[in-house]
């Protein structure tokens, strides 16, 4: 058997690692940020970019696919290698995984506080960053297959598998969520509507959770937890049961996010279903993780990197333990809405992907430097900050949720709502907000010191770019044993090949079956008084959709007594055909806004943008200056009333060119509507007096953006009227 | 409501691919030992060993 020579490329694991500290401290950082803005809602009073709804998306993208992403290459690109016995496909190849995935990185950092987003969760970026991902992500792919084929191991250890399942679902996932039409350079609009797009997005969102966050890391756990307690995982047979089952079953579990909400019941009986099941392959893969550990748990006493790794897995456990129980609807409907999700997830990010990443990066910099862990006794301190800081972040934000959705639910013997003011379920639950930000605190100083022992370790070693490493060659199919073979069984060994063939086979067979049926047919019930947004209130949505109001607020009355009691008639699917994209949100932080429209007085919502604490009393909302001084950019409006209308919106093409006529009238009226009140015109007056004196432009109140925010709001909801209901409920 | 087909199919295919994909290993006889790859994963290849008392790394590979 021929042995050969050949070298591993550490130098981009090592990259991979750098990015991944670097991001996962920014991304840290502007959480906490957030969590001190539930607290302090001022801190960053007046500086849009700096905006609770703007900083937010930041916050999700930057942990997700800047820390979490960055991690699972370095992992990937390390174990891969080995695991295949040949370096990496391409250099190139890598190469343009690790920049075009910091380019793109920079550019979310970039455009998410300036306000360009596509307002669907963990998809935010706009059309041009999607494509950049895709191409990426294709690239990691090619170069990941392309190692496959050349390798020397002609098994595929079972982390492999998961890598592979990781990269295919993802780049499916990621297009069809990221469907849209541009309006211009960084605008689009999704090309579902309503109740289509929340599914879609929340099959996406449900599925960048299993297969950004949780298969590549199940594969990373299956390298690297053997690799450091210097063991075989405990079952390989049932590693393989559960890589299979868990890919069976995860994609199937999106509507669960949806429960209660307009989508049909069936769907989401369906994803209740498969949520359940998911519980059996999650825990089977825990246990194999920590069972793998057996006999070697006095290692874990000493070792840092198995106890990164055993609360990993244990966090995994929890979470996955969780999801389940989430899902069933009796418990959803408490839980939904509420900071108990933000717990939930919590636990999943910061002890399985961070401590995942944690212990990794322990392990990995020591070889990848060719010397020892700097500080095992640091090591050792950012290990129980980092568990301390889970526990004092999650444990508040359970009661958090729980206490707030009971206050939500809870009635007087009268009939009527305990706590029908909504701040007072905020202001209640202000001490837990507290707790979650010394927490958070705790988990990134923690981080801080591991970059400082990552450092010095650094430092002290010398690294080895080009690792040599040798193994046999793999041994070819002998010509003997394919003697008289069909075209089927040549196939067959050519798993790559036979992959793409039959994904080409099975996409184009569904696409003519489907593609039809969703052009021609009507989706959801039709309710006539549903009528397409005006101009104004068409651009006053994308000034809701660009502050991320989306955020804290949801836009879905769910059909119980205590919603209708507090917001109004719960929310039908029809009402929400017009709207590209979705805005029904994933939590409450304020209330919901569905059945908002003609509540209050135009008036009430110009001074509760620009001061929410003077029409509601310790309110945690940002203000928003910028909205009420600046002027709205009517420039696109034809533009995107064209994209509506492309994507069946019936805005008739006269409407499209008197689209600025028919703002100024609506702008007009609504500015008539705040002359109503004396402290608005003096103080209007002043403004616009003291401009002329000093010879500054001054923009008329119907040109500015509130007024189309105005409109926005004063329109949601109101399309439905008594009458209609009846109508609707004998439908 | 059609939009649920569209994922369901794709849901489909990908649960089709990795069936596919799932057979074709066990042809291949990704799965006739389940043992051996647990432990040959544990076994490096790389000549190059940490050496933590000397700062620079060895340039002497034992050869073949």
């Amino acid at each position: 058997m021929e042995v050969q020579q050949f070298y591993y490329d550490n130098k981009i694991v090592k990259k991979f690692i750098i990015a991944t500290m670097f991001w996962g401290i920014i991304g840290m950082s502007v959480g906490l940020l957030l969590a001190f803005m539930f607290i302090f809602p001022g801190i960053t009073e007046g500086i849009s970019w700096l905006s609770f709804g703007r900083l937010r998306p930041l916050h999700t993208n930057a942990v997700i696919f800047a820390f979490v992403g960055n991690a699972l290459f370095a992992g990937i690109y390390y174990s891969t290698q080995r695991l295949l016995k040949a370096r990496m496909w391409s250099d190139a190849l890598s190469n343009i995984n690790f920049w075009g995935w910091q380019l793109i990185i920079a550019g979310a950092a970039i455009t998410l506080p300036l306000g360009f987003t596509s307002s669907k969760e963990y998809a935010e970026l706009e059309w041009p960053f999607d494509i950049a991902i895709a191409i990426i992500w294709v690239a990691f792919g090619a170069n990941l297959i392309g190692t496959m084929i050349k390798r020397r191991q002609r098994h595929l250890y079972v982390a492999i598998w998961f890598y592979l399942a990781t990269f295919v679902t993802v780049a499916v996932l990621h297009i069809v969520n990221n469907i849209e039409i541009p309006v211009s350079a960084l605008k689009s609009y999704s090309f579902y509507s309503g109740v289509q797009d929340a599914l879609v997005q929340w099959w996406y969102g449900h599925n960048a959770v299993a297969f950004f966050l949780t298969t590549p890391f199940l594969g990373l756990m299956y390298y690297f937890v053997p690799k450091a307690a210097n063991r075989p995982v405990y079952s390989y047979r049932l590693s393989i049961i559960h890589f299979w089952s868990l890919i069976f079953i995860y994609i199937w579990a999106g509507p669960h996010h949806l429960l209660y909400t307009s989508l049909p019941d069936w769907a989401q009986n369906l994803g209740v279903a498969f949520s359940v099941m998911l519980l059996f392959p999650s825990w089977g893969g825990m246990i194999n993780g920590l069972l793998t550990l057996r006999g070697a748990w006095d290692k874990v006493r000493v070792d840092p990197v198995l106890k990164f790794m055993v609360v990993a897995i244990t966090g995994y456990g929890m979470a996955t333990f969780e999801g389940p129980m989430l899902s069933l609807k009796n418990v959803n409907a408490i839980a939904h809405f509420s900071d108990w999700i933000i717990a939930h997830v919590h636990v999943g990010a910061l002890a399985w992907n961070g401590f995942m990443t944690f212990g990794m990066v322990y392990w990995l910099v020591p070889r990848l430097f060719k010397t020892k862990l700097w500080s095992v006794k640091l090591a050792n301190t950012h290990f129980w900050m980092g568990t301390l800081g889970i526990i004092i972040y999650a444990l508040p934000m359970y009661v958090a949720g729980f206490v707030q959705a009971s206050m939500w639910k809870q009635f007087n013997p009268d009939g009527t709502l305990t706590y029908g003011n909504f701040l007072e379920t905020v202001s209640e639950i202000i001490p837990m907000y507290w707790m979650r930000a010394i927490g958070g605190s705790l988990y990134i100083l923690g981080a801080f010191v591991m970059l400082y022992n990552i450092v010095r370790t650094a430092r002290q070693g010398s690294s080895v770019e080009d690792e040599l490493a040798e193994a046999a060659a793999l041994q070819p199919v002998t010509s003997k044993r394919t003697v008289g073979e069909a075209y089927h069984s040549w196939l067959e060994r050519r798993p790559v090949k036979l992959t793409i063939f039959a994904t080409v086979a099975i996409l184009i067979g569904g696409m003519v079956q489907i593609i039809p049926s969703l052009m021609v047919d009507e989706y959801v019930p039709v309710i006539s008084s549903v009528k397409p947004y005006t101009p104004l209130e068409l651009e006053g949505r994308d000034i809701y959709i660009r502050e991320g109001c989306v955020s804290c607020h949801s836009q879905m009355v769910r059909p119980f007594r205590s919603e209708v009691e507090r917001y109004g008639e719960y929310s039908k699917a029809g009402e929400y055909r017009y709207d590209f994209p979705f805005l029904w949100g994933s939590k409450r932080t304020g209330p919901d806004l569905h059945r908002v429209g003609q509540k209050y007085s135009d008036n009430w919502h110009l001074n509760h943008m620009y001061d929410p604490q003077s029409t509601s009393s310790g309110s945690i909302m940002p203000s928003y200056p910028w909205i009420v001084q600046d002027a709205l950019d009517k420039s696109d409006t034809e533009n995107k009333m064209r994209v509506m209308q492309t994507l069946g919106v019936p805005y008739s093409d006269e409407e499209i060119e008197n689209a600025q006529a028919l703002m100024k009238q609506q702008g007009t009226q609504i500015e008539k509507n705040l002359y109503n009140d004396p402290d608005f015109v003096s103080s209007y007056e002043a403004d616009k007096r003291y401009a002329e004196e000093n010879g500054l432009e001054f923009t008329e109140m119907r040109d500015r953006e509130i007024v189309a925010l105005i409109a926005y709001l004063q329109r949601l909801g109101t399309d439905i009227k008594a009458e209609d209901l009846k109508q609707v409920s004998t439908n | 409501m059609n939009i649920i087909y569209l994922l369901l199919a794709i849901s489909v295919m990908v649960a089709i691919i990795f069936f596919i994909a799932f057979i074709v290993s066990v042809k291949k006889g990704q799965y006739d030992d389940v043992y051996t790859p647990s432990i040959r994963m544990l076994f490096d290849d790389e000549l190059v060993k940490a050496d933590p008392g000397n700062k620079q790394p060895l340039n002497k590979v034992k050869s073949n």
